[in-house]
C-alpha cells in the first residue's frame, strides 16, 4: 500500500509568460480530505486540469497511486522563456489523456457544472459505468453481455439510491435544482469506481443550508465508497469543517499547507486570501 | 410490463403489414410502378439518413461526406455487377481493364450459389472499402470540431468524386462517362423474396442494427460525446475511439445504401454524387429530426414523396377555364417544395419529431385525446 495516493512533485505550468502553478509540491494520504485554496486565478483549477490530465505539466510529474501519469519538461521555445521557479530535472515525457487517468481511478467534477444535459439521471450514472465496459462494440450491439449491461444498470439505480437522487431517476439533468445537478455529478464521477475524488468547487452558488448539507454528504460519500477527496473550494466553512489539511495557493505559489486551524492562523494566508482587514 | 408486451406486438403487426403490402406491390407492379419507385428510393435514402444522423445526431459529429462513401459503395456495386455481355457496350469508348475483365468472366461461370451470393458480396466489399477509408480519414480529421470537420469531409468527398472520374481510372470506373446497364436489386432466398422487397429488408436489417447501437452502452457514450465532450472524457470516454466508431459505421452504412442507389438508378457517373446529394441527406434528418431515427425514415419517405410525386401537379401545365395559369411549369414543384420545407421549419423548429422516437404509447394517447375532445364536443353541443 503506497502511503500517498497522489503526489505532485515540482508541477509547473507556465502559459506564455504567466507561471499559473509553480512548483506545485502536493502529497495526498489515503482516505483523508484536502482542500486547495487560494484567491481567484491562484491557479487552482489549472492544478487540477493538470492532475486530470487534461493539461501536460510544463515541467514536473504527477504520480497517482505509485505510477508517473504525467511528467514533463520544457522543450523548444519553453526552453528559453521557462520562468518557473524549479529548474529543470526530469528529462522524459509521460502525458496520458483524461479518459485513462479516470480509468486509473480518478473521477473529477468541475467548476462550471458539466452534465449531460439533455440526458436521464440515469443515463447519467450509466454512462460513467460505460468507462469499465469490457464487452466490444459488436456484442454489446447484439445484447451478448446482458449480464454486464444488468450489473451497470443495478449499480447506477443502487448508486442513485446512495446519493438520494433515485426520485429524479427519469428526469432530464438540466432539470433538476441547482443543488441536485452538483450532486448528480458527483454521483457520475463515483461511477467510475474512483480511488480519489476531485471536487472543483463543489459548494459554488450554494446557499449556507446547501453546503451544510454538501459537507456532511462528502464526508458520508467518502467513508462509504473508501475515497480519497481532494477540493477547490471557496466555502471557508465548508474547508475548514471537512478538511484533513489545506493548501494555499497565491499567483501560482504555495504560500501555506497545515491543517485548518494552521491556517487560519498562518499570517501569510491572512494576507494573501482573507487580506480584506488590511486595506 | 403489460405496455410494453402491447408495444411490441403492434410494432411487430405494423411492420408485417408493410412487408405483406410490398408483397401485394410486387403482385400488381404494372398499376402501381411510380409507388414502387418511391418507396424503393425512400428506404435507400432512409438508411443513409439514418446513418448520418447516427454520426451528426447522436455523436454530433458535423460531417458532410456521406455522399463520398455513398459513392464508393455505388461504384463498387456497380463495377462488380455489370453483367460481362454489357460491358463493352459500357466501357465503349476506353476499353476495359483486362484483369477486371477475366475476374468476372471468372465469375459469371461460377456455380450458380456463388452467383446467387455475389450481389450481396459486392455491396459488403463497397462497405467494407468505405469504411476502411473513414478509418483512414477519420484519424486525420476527427481531431478537428465542428465546422472545420464539416468542411474536411465535404473535401474528402469531393477527392473521392474526383477521383473516380479521373481519366486514369478509366479502364475500371469509366471515368467521366459513368457506368450504366447495372442489375436492378437481387432475390434473397432462392425467391423467397422478390428483387423488389429485397432494398426494404436490407434497411431494415441496417437500421436494425444502428438502433440497437444507439441503445447499447457504446450509444450511450456516443450522446454523451455530443451532450459534452469535456465531461466525456473525464468520464473516461476514450473520445478518438468512440468517434473513429461512429464514423467507420456511419460509412458503412451510407456505402451499402450507395451501392442499393446503384442498383435502383442502374446508371451511375461521379456527378451523382456531389455535395448536393448529401444536402438532400441532411434536409431529410433536418426535417426529420436531429437524433431521432423515426424521423429520419419519415422524412426520407415524405420527402422523396413530395419531391418526386406528390408536387407534380405543380409541373403540368394548368387551365382553368380557359385561363392558362401563369408558374405552372416544368420545375415550379421545386418552388413549392421549397416553401414547403420552410413552413416546416418554421412550425417544427426542432423537425418533425425533434430528438424524439415514435412510441405507441404517444401515438394511443394522441388518438384517445382526438376522441375525448369530440365527445366533449359533441357534450356542448347537446347541452345547447
Amino acid at each position: 500500500m503506497n502511503d500517498f495516493l497522489l503526489k505532485t512533485e515540482h508541477m509547473t505550468m507556465q502559459f506564455g509568460g504567466v507561471v499559473a502553478v509553480d512548483d506545485l509540491n502536493i502529497s495526498i494520504p489515503c482516505g483523508r480530505i484536502i482542500a486547495l485554496i487560494g484567491p481567484n486565478g491562484a491557479g487552482k483549477t489549472t492544478a487540477f486540469n493538470v492532475i486530470t490530465g487534461v493539461y501536460s505539466p510544463t515541467n514536473g510529474a504527477v504520480i497517482f497511486d505509485g505510477k508517473v501519469i504525467a511528467e514533463d519538461f520544457p522543450k523548444g521555445k519553453m526552453k528559453r522563456n521557462y520562468i518557473g521557479s524549479d529548474k529543470s530535472v526530469y528529462h522524459r515525457s509521460v502525458s496520458n489523456t483524461p479518459d485513462v487517468i479516470t480509468r486509473l481511478g480518478m473521477a473529477r467534477t468541475f467548476q462550471n457544472i458539466r452534465l449531460f444535459k439533455e440526458l436521464s439521471v440515469f443515463e447519467n450514472v450509466l454512462i460513467a459505468k460505460h468507462s469499465h465496459i469490457k464487452a466490444g462494440m459488436l456484442s454489446a450491439t447484439f445484447g451478448l453481455n446482458k449480464a454486464e449491461e444488468l450489473q451497470m444498470r443495478q449499480e447506477s439505480d443502487q448508486l442513485l439510491r446512495t446519493v438520494g437522487l433515485d426520485h429524479y431517476r427519469n428526469d432530464q439533468a438540466s432539470s433538476l435544482p441547482y443543488g441536485k445537478q452538483r450532486r448528480l455529478e458527483i454521483a457520475r464521477a463515483l461511477a467510475t469506481s474512483p480511488k480519489l475524488l476531485l471536487l472543483d468547487e463543489p459548494a459554488a452558488g450554494m446557499n449556507p443550508k446547501e453546503t451544510e448539507e454538501l459537507s456532511s454528504f462528502i464526508k458520508s460519500v467518502k467513508d462509504q465508497f473508501q475515497l480519497t477527496v481532494f477540493l477547490i473550494e471557496h466555502h471557508m466553512n465548508l474547508v475548514m469543517d471537512i478538511s484533513d489539511k489545506i493548501y494555499v495557493l497565491n499567483y501560482g505559489k504555495t504560500i501555506a499547507v497545515g491543517n485548518p486551524k494552521e491556517i487560519q492562523d498562518n499570517p501569510e494566508v491572512i494576507k494573501a486570501y482573507l487580506g480584506v482587514d488590511e486595506e | 410490463m403489460m405496455k410494453h408486451k402491447r408495444n411490441a406486438i403492434l410494432s411487430l403487426a405494423s411492420l408485417l403489414l408493410l412487408f405483406a403490402y410490398l408483397y401485394y406491390l410486387n403482385f400488381h407492379h404494372a398499376q402501381h410502378g411510380m409507388l414502387i419507385s418511391i418507396l424503393e428510393k425512400s428506404a435507400i435514402l432512409a438508411l443513409v439518413a439514418v446513418s448520418m444522423n447516427l454520426l451528426n445526431g447522436f455523436t454530433g459529429l458535423f460531417s458532410l461526406g456521406q455522399a463520398g462513401f455513398m459513392s464508393i459503395g455505388a461504384y463498387v456495386t456497380a463495377i462488380l455487377l455489370i453483367p460481362v455481355k454489357s460491358l463493352d457496350g459500357v466501357y465503349y469508348v476506353n476499353g476495359i481493364n483486362p484483369a477486371l475483365r477475366s475476374f468476372k468472366v471468372a465469375i459469371a461461370t461460377a456455380p450458380s450459389w456463388v452467383q446467387s451470393i455475389y450481389p450481396f458480396i459486392a455491396l459488403l466489399l463497397g462497405a467494407l472499402l468505405a469504411s476502411a477509408l473513414a478509418a483512414l480519414v477519420g484519424i486525420a480529421v476527427l481531431r478537428l470540431k465542428s465546422d472545420y470537420l464539416a468542411i474536411a469531409t465535404l473535401g474528402m468527398s469531393e477527392i473521392v468524386r474526383a477521383i473516380f472520374s479521373s481519366p486514369q481510372l478509366d479502364g475500371i470506373t469509366n471515368g467521366s462517362y459513368g457506368l450504366n446497364k447495372i442489375p436492378t436489386f437481387p432475390k434473397m432466398f432462392g425467391s423467397l423474396v422478390p428483387s423488389m422487397v429485397t432494398p426494404f429488408i436490407i434497411t431494415a436489417l441496417c437500421i436494425a442494427f444502428m438502433v440497437l447501437l444507439i441503445k447499447s452502452s457504446y450509444g450511450r457514450a456516443f450522446k454523451a460525446i455530443r451532450e459534452d465532450e469535456i465531461a466525456a472524457e473525464a468520464m473516461g470516454i476514450n473520445l478518438f475511439k468512440h468517434k473513429e466508431m461512429s464514423f467507420v459505421v456511419s460509412s458503412f452504412f451510407s456505402a451499402l445504401s450507395g451501392g442499393m442507389l446503384a442498383m435502383y438508378m442502374r446508371s451511375i457517373e461521379a456527378k451523382t454524387f456531389s455535395i448536393s446529394l448529401t444536402y438532400d441527406i441532411l434536409l431529410i434528418i433536418v426535417i426529420g429530426g436531429i437524433g431521432s431515427v423515426t424521423g429520419s425514415i419519415l422524412s426520407a419517405f415524405l420527402v422523396t414523396a413530395s419531391k418526386e410525386w406528390w408536387l407534380r401537379f405543380f409541373d403540368q401545365p394548368l387551365v382553368i377555364g380557359g385561363w392558362h395559369v401563369p408558374l405552372f411549369r416544368t420545375g415550379f414543384r421545386m418552388v413549392i417544395f421549397s416553401l414547403l420545407l420552410m413552413v416546416v421549419v418554421l412550425v417544427y423548429r426542432r423537425g418533425l419529431m425533434g430528438s424524439r422516437e415514435f412510441s405507441w404509447d404517444r401515438c394511443i394517447a394522441r388518438v384517445r385525446s382526438l376522441f375525448h375532445h369530440q365527445d366533449k364536443r359533441q357534450e356542448r353541443g347537446g347541452a345547447q
